[in-house]
């Protein structure tokens, strides 16, 4: 095993993708926690899809992907943040509207271009090998960024996520801080899209929040349990999909599955024993 | 002593006035119910006052009292009760209206959040999760997490929503207890309207048709008086 990992850190492309496949593991696994539990989880996965159009045109205007596509992920949060304040809107459905409409588009962008030689595959999939040495060190600066901010801002991101009235009420500045949050997880959206693939990325979100309410009843435990969660299964997907050679995002993906359905299990035979 | 005066106040959503021309005040050690039907503007004047929406017309004056520092409680079932958070975590964010910018709670802090847990004698489920409590419980929690915000005033959304009737009697003797010692000034929206058995020394009573404010004796023989003829 050792020489297997041995073999794949030896490419440097292999490097790069598990620094910044870590960093932004645990960086959706923070952003994540929020969004499940305030009930958004479609955010991430509208952004994605929308990344997805701006990776494919950034593509054909040959310019470097991710900023292109950030600015743009972050005013659509923005539109998403306003759609849900406003509600005379139907929110839910104005989202999947604008994720089906993105990916079309850039489905389309791409097949209409000819002289293009990218396989649309490694947008919707990911691909390990897309991360160049550029795109390491802005994913490190990003991560750093959201950790810092994720990290100062906890007890009020707490506040606003348990009770988003009480927490207006006593003058924290919720408006605001749903504004960050949003750039935050458009960061962590355009970010997760070179690895996990614009139809993946939202359940690198999802997932290790869900997991681990599944055995921990403490934000500060759901959090913490949720990032480790988070990062080993990006590990041990990475590795795999090494090992077996097949996508990387699917295989974390699978991983992470395998996880929510062990801490799934293990509640259910807690509370039949509590039950007794 | 005064702590808020609201003066021919004007409450509403998109210029539809909800609230039209209300004045009271409210005074320390008072305990004033707000009673009406749906629809009559309990919660729009609730939101008025803890800043939340702005007047249409007329003032809210706040006298040695910051709006910040006033302890709300919402109804129960607009908080999530499967929530994965500790009874302590949430009552501890009920201090976060003094901490400005900085980001970690200090001793004050913690020690506030104790004293309230204290004050509700609930000290017990410091550690309990959220979504293990039942439903009188929760409402403590919530009722402890706005004490860690204030010492003042605090002003609670029907408390005793989806609450059994031995669970709502503890609630409401716990108040009074507060109102009493503590000199905790507490304005509540409900929808008990028992006359034998009212609680408080004052009653707003809202309605479409007029407004009264006033001490609760006065109201009984007033609305009983309206009833009856």
């Amino acid at each position: 095993m050792i020489n297997i990992i041995n073999d794949m850190l030896s490419f440097s492309f292999m490097q790069r993708a598990l620094i910044v496949g870590i960093l932004i593991s645990l960086c959706a696994s923070l952003v994540g926690v929020s969004l499940v539990l305030k009930k958004n989880s479609m955010i991430g996965d509208g952004l994605s899809h929308v990344g997805f159009g701006a990776f494919a045109i950034a593509t054909i205007l040959n310019v470097a992907p991710i900023e292109f596509a950030l600015p743009i992920v972050i005013i659509t949060s923005f539109l998403i943040l306003r759609i849900n304040e406003n509600s005379k809107i139907n929110g839910d459905a104005l989202i999947a509207l604008m994720s089906a409409s993105a990916l079309a588009i850039g489905t389309f962008t791409i097949s209409i271009t000819k002289g293009v030689n990218t396989d649309i595959n490694n947008y919707l999939f990911g691909s390990v090998l897309s991360i160049n040495n550029s795109d390491l060190i802005l994913s490190i600066i990003l991560s750093i960024i959201v950790i810092a901010l994720y990290v100062l801002t906890y007890n009020k991101i707490f506040a606003i996520t348990f009770d988003e009235t009480f927490a207006k009420s006593i003058g924290i500045k919720v408006e605001l801080f749903n504004v960050i949050f949003a750039v935050l997880c458009s960061i962590v959206v355009v970010l997760g899209m070179r690895i996990m693939g614009s139809l993946l990325i939202s359940s690198l979100i999802i997932f290790p929040t869900l997991t681990a309410m599944q055995i921990v009843k403490k934000f500060k435990s759901v959090v913490i349990t949720s990032s480790i969660i988070s990062i080993i299964c990006f590990v041990v997907g990475l590795t795999f999909s090494y090992i077996l050679e097949t996508p990387t995002g699917a295989t974390i993906v699978i991983a992470n599955l395998i996880v929510f359905v062990i801490f799934w299990l293990i509640s259910l035979i807690k509370s039949n024993v509590k039950a007794k | 002593m005064n702590l808020i005066n609201v003066k021919n106040l004007y409450l509403g959503y998109d210029n539809k006035e909800v609230i039209k021309n209300l004045s009271f005040e409210i005074n320390e050690g008072d305990f004033i119910c707000v009673v009406g039907q749906n629809g009559a503007g309990k919660s729009t004047l609730i939101k008025g006052i803890l800043g939340l929406i702005k007047p249409m017309k007329g003032k809210i004056i706040y006298n040695n009292l910051n709006k910040i520092l006033i302890g709300y409680m919402p109804q129960e079932t607009k908080v999530d009760k499967n929530f994965p958070a500790s009874v302590y975590e949430i009552v501890l964010s009920g201090t976060l209206n003094k901490m400005g910018l900085r980001p970690f709670y200090n001793k004050e802090e913690k020690s506030r959040a104790l004293a309230a847990l204290k004050a509700l004698k609930i000290e017990n489920l410091k550690d309990k999760n959220f979504s293990e409590l039942s439903g009188g419980q929760r409402q403590k929690v919530l009722l402890a997490r706005s004490l860690a915000a204030t010492s003042k005033l605090i002003i609670l959304d029907e408390p005793s929503n989806n609450l059994d009737y031995n669970s709502k009697k503890e609630l409401y003797e716990e108040l009074i207890r507060l109102n009493k010692e503590k000199e905790l000034t507490v304005i509540m929206i409900t929808h008990d309207l028992d006359h034998n058995n009212l609680i408080g020394n004052k009653i707003l009573s809202l309605s479409k048709e007029k407004y009264f404010f006033g001490t609760t004796k006065d109201f009984v023989s007033e609305v009983h008086h309206d009833k009856h003829n």
